[in-house]
C-alpha cells in the first residue's frame, strides 16, 4: 500500500521522466530567457552589473584559465617537442611523440590491456548492477542494508581495498587459493601470473564500481512510471519476467547505454590497483594507460613522450565525455 | 514491480539469496582486511582459515601503526588536505556560480564555456603541466603541492548555478533592495538555500581527495606530507609484505572514517558521489 501512495505522491516527477528523460533540468540550455531580465535593466546599468558579475567570478575565472586552460593547452604544445624534464632546450620535433607511441610496442600492449580491462570490467558492473538493482527493487525487505552494502566499496579507499585484495590473493596464506584447494579447485599466483594478472584486476574493478551501476539503475527504476505496469497488466503481461521484457528492460534503455559510458570512462581511469598490487607486471602483462602515464612523464621524466600518452587518454575520455553529455539530464536519486 | 503485484514465496527466497551472495563479494574484503588486523603474524601465515584470532593481537597491531608508523599524521595530512581544498573551493566557486545563475554580463557565455571544458578534463591530462608549474613555482613537495591543482572546481561552479538557477529572482530582488552587496547575497542568502547543493558538493569533494593516489602521488615524497592512500602504499612497500597485520590495521583505519560518515548519512553521500561520478 505504502508503494501506491508513493506512486500518487510523486506521479508528475515519474511521467516528466518517461517523456524526455530530463527532470526540469536546469543546465540543458545555459542562454534560457530569465523571467527577471527585463526589470534587471531598470535597476542599474548594464556596465555595474558587468563589474560586478566579474568581481564575484574573477578568481575562479583566473584560476581555470592557469589550471585548467593553459596546461591543456601546454600537453599540445610539449607533445611537439622532445623535452626530457630537467634537461635544457627542448627541440620542437613535431607529431614524432605521436609517431613513437603508436609505433611503440609496450605502449601498444599498454592500450590493448587496457581495453581488455575496459571490456570486462564494463559488462560485467553493468550486468551485476542491473541484477542487484531489479532484485533490490523487486522486493521490500532489506532495500536499504543491500543498498548500503553493495554502494560500500564505491567510497572506501581503493588503494588501501587494494591492499586487502593483496591479501586475499596471497598464493598461500590468501582466502581464495586457501578455499580453492579445500574444495579440490586449482589454484594460481593470481597477481603474478601473466594469465591471471588482467581478469584479477578488472574483478577488483567490477566489484568498486557495481554500487555505482547499482545507484544509476535504481534511479532509472523509479522513474518508469507505474501506468506502464498497470497496462502491461491489462494487457496479460502479469508475471515478473512478462512485466522485466515488456516494460522494465525496454524503459530502461536509455539508462543503461548511460551507465555503459559512465562505467566504461571510471575503468579507463584504472590506475591504484595497478600502481598498488602489480606495477604493470608481470612483464608488461597488466600496464594501463595511466600507468603507461604516470611512469613515462614522472618517473622516467620522458615529458614530451608523457604529454603525447596523455593526449591519447584524453581523446578517449572526451570521446566518451561528449556521448555520456547527450544523457547528462538524467538525474541520481536515491530514497 | 512495487509490493502492489504480489510476490510468490520462492522469488523471494531467490532474492534474497543472489543478494546475500553479492553482498558476500563485496563484503569479502573489508572483513578478510579487519579479520587479519586482529591476528598475529605466525596465524596470519598459518596456512589454515579462521575469521576469528586464535590470540587477539588487535591492540598490538593497531597500536604499532599509531605508534610506529606515522600512520596518525597521514589521516591527519588528509583532514588537512581535504579541509582546505573544500574550504578553498566553496569560496571561489560560490561567487562565480552565483554570477553565473543570476546576473548578466558581458563574457558570461565565454565563462560557462570555460567551467564546461574544464569538467571536460579529467585531472589525470593536467597533471603533467600541473607538474611542471608546480616544479617552477617551488611548491613540489609541500601541502600546498597537494591543494594548489583543486583550489577552483568546475564541477562545483557547475552544480552550485544549477542549484542558484532555481531559487526566484524576486528574492534576490527583495536583498538587493534591502541594500545587500552581491557577496552579501552569496553567502547570505544563496548559500544557506542551497545547503543541499553544499553538502552533495561537499562529500564529492572529500570522497574524492581523501581517496586520490595519482596527485599525490606525483606533488609529494616527503612521509610526512603524504595523505593516507600515499602513505598506505609506502607503508606496504617498507613491509614488503611480511608483516600483514599492521598494514591491515592501517588500511581499517583509512577506510573507517568515511564508511562511518557513509553509514551514518547514507542518502547525502549516494547523491553527492554519484552526481560527481557522473560529472566524467
Amino acid at each position: 500500500m505504502t508503494a501506491a501512495i508513493d506512486v500518487f505522491s510523486s506521479g508528475p516527477d515519474r511521467t516528466g521522466a518517461a517523456g524526455k528523460l530530463g527532470r526540469g533540468n536546469q543546465a540543458g540550455s545555459p542562454r534560457d530567457v530569465l523571467p527577471g531580465s527585463k526589470s534587471r535593466i531598470l535597476h542599474g546599468p548594464k556596465l555595474a552589473e558587468t563589474c560586478a558579475a566579474w568581481a564575484l567570478a574573477g578568481p575562479a575565472f583566473l584560476l581555470l584559465i592557469v589550471l585548467f586552460l593553459l596546461p591543456v593547452i601546454a600537453v599540445f604544445i610539449i607533445a611537439l617537442t622532445d623535452w626530457q624534464f630537467g634537461a635544457l632546450s627542448p627541440k620542437f620535433v613535431g607529431l614524432a611523440n605521436f609517431h613513437e607511441v603508436f609505433s611503440d610496442e609496450g605502449f601498444r600492449i599498454s592500450l590493448f590491456n587496457t581495453m581488455v580491462y575496459v571490456l570486462i570490467v564494463v559488462p560485467g558492473t553493468v550486468v551485476l548492477g542491473l541484477l542487484i538493482a531489479l532484485l533490490i527493487e523487486s522486493g521490500q525487505s532489506f532495500r536499504a542494508f543491500y543498498r548500503a552494502v553493495h554502494f560500500l566499496p564505491y567510497m572506501a579507499t581503493l588503494a588501501a581495498m587494494a591492499v586487502a585484495w593483496e591479501a586475499l590473493l596471497h598464493p598461500t596464506i590468501g582466502l581464495v587459493n586457501q578455499a580453492l584447494s579445500a574444495l579440490g579447485l586449482p589454484t594460481a599466483n593470481w597477481l603474478r601470473d601473466q594469465t591471471t594478472v588482467l581478469p584479477v584486476l578488472a574483478v577488483i574493478g567490477i566489484w568498486q564500481n557495481l554500487g555505482f551501476a547499482m545507484v544509476l539503475f535504481l534511479a532509472g527504476l523509479k522513474s518508469i512510471p507505474q501506468d506502464l505496469y498497470d497496462a502491461a497488466d491489462i494487457d496479460g503481461a502479469d508475471q515478473w519476467l512478462d512485466r522485466l521484457r515488456t516494460v522494465t528492460l525496454p524503459m530502461l534503455g536509455p539508462v543503461s547505454m548511460f551507465v555503459v559510458i559512465v562505467v566504461a570512462l571510471r575503468a579507463f581511469e584504472v590506475f591504484d590497483t595497478v600502481q598498488i598490487l602489480t606495477q604493470g607486471g608481470p612483464g608488461h602483462s597488466s600496464e594501463v594507460l595511466l600507468y603507461t602515464l604516470y611512469r613515462e612523464s614522472f618517473q622516467y621524466l620522458r615529458t614530451g613522450y608523457g604529454a603525447a600518452v596523455t593526449i591519447v587518454f584524453l581523446v578517449i575520455v572526451v570521446a566518451l565525455t561528449l556521448i555520456q553529455a547527450r544523457f547528462m539530464d538524467r538525474r541520481v536519486h536515491y530514497k | 514491480m512495487s509490493a502492489a503485484h504480489g510476490f510468490v514465496r520462492p522469488a523471494t527466497i531467490a532474492r534474497h539469496a543472489v543478494l546475500l551472495l553479492t553482498a558476500a563479494f563485496i563484503m569479502l574484503p573489508f572483513v578478510w582486511m579487519v579479520s587479519l588486523s586482529l591476528k598475529p603474524s605466525d596465524e596470519i601465515f598459518r596456512a589454515s582459515f579462521s575469521l576469528l584470532p586464535d590470540q587477539w593481537y588487535a591492540l598490538e597491531n593497531y597500536k604499532r601503526v599509531l605508534t610506529s608508523a606515522p600512520l596518525l599524521r597521514y589521516m591527519l595530512n588528509g583532514v588537512i588536505v581535504c579541509a582546505v581544498i573544500l574550504t578553498v573551493q566553496i569560496l571561489i566557486c560560490a561567487p562565480c556560480a552565483y554570477a553565473l545563475a543570476k546576473l548578466e554580463f558581458r563574457g558570461r557565455d565565454a565563462l560557462f564555456a570555460l567551467v564546461l571544458i574544464g569538467l571536460l578534463l579529467p585531472q589525470q591530462v593536467l597533471a603533467l603541466p600541473l607538474f611542471i608549474l608546480g616544479y617552477s613555482v617551488g611548491v613540489l613537495n609541500t601541502y600546498a603541492a597537494l591543494v594548489f591543482p583543486f583550489v577552483v572546481s568546475p564541477f562545483g561552479i557547475f552544480l552550485f548555478r544549477q542549484f542558484f538557477r532555481s531559487i526566484p529572482d524576486d528574492i534576490v530582488h527583495a536583498a538587493r533592495l534591502d541594500g545587500l552587496s552581491e557577496l552579501a547575497i552569496v553567502w547570505r542568502i544563496m548559500m544557506p538555500m542551497a545547503m543541499p547543493a553544499v553538502i552533495a558538493f561537499s562529500i564529492f569533494s572529500i570522497v574524492s581527495h581523501w581517496n586520490d593516489l595519482f596527485w599525490p602521488l606525483i606533488a609529494v615524497n616527503d612521509q610526512r606530507l603524504m595523505p593516507p592512500p600515499l602513505g598506505i602504499m609506502a607503508f606496504k612497500n617498507e613491509e614488503t609484505g611480511t608483516d600483514y597485520g599492521p598494514l591491515m590495521a592501517a588500511s581499517s583505519l583509512v577506510v573507517l572514517p568515511l564508511i562511518v560518515a557513509f553509514l551514518a548519512a547514507q542518502r547525502w553521500f549516494v547523491e553527492g558521489i554519484a552526481k560527481g561520478g557522473v560529472k566524467g
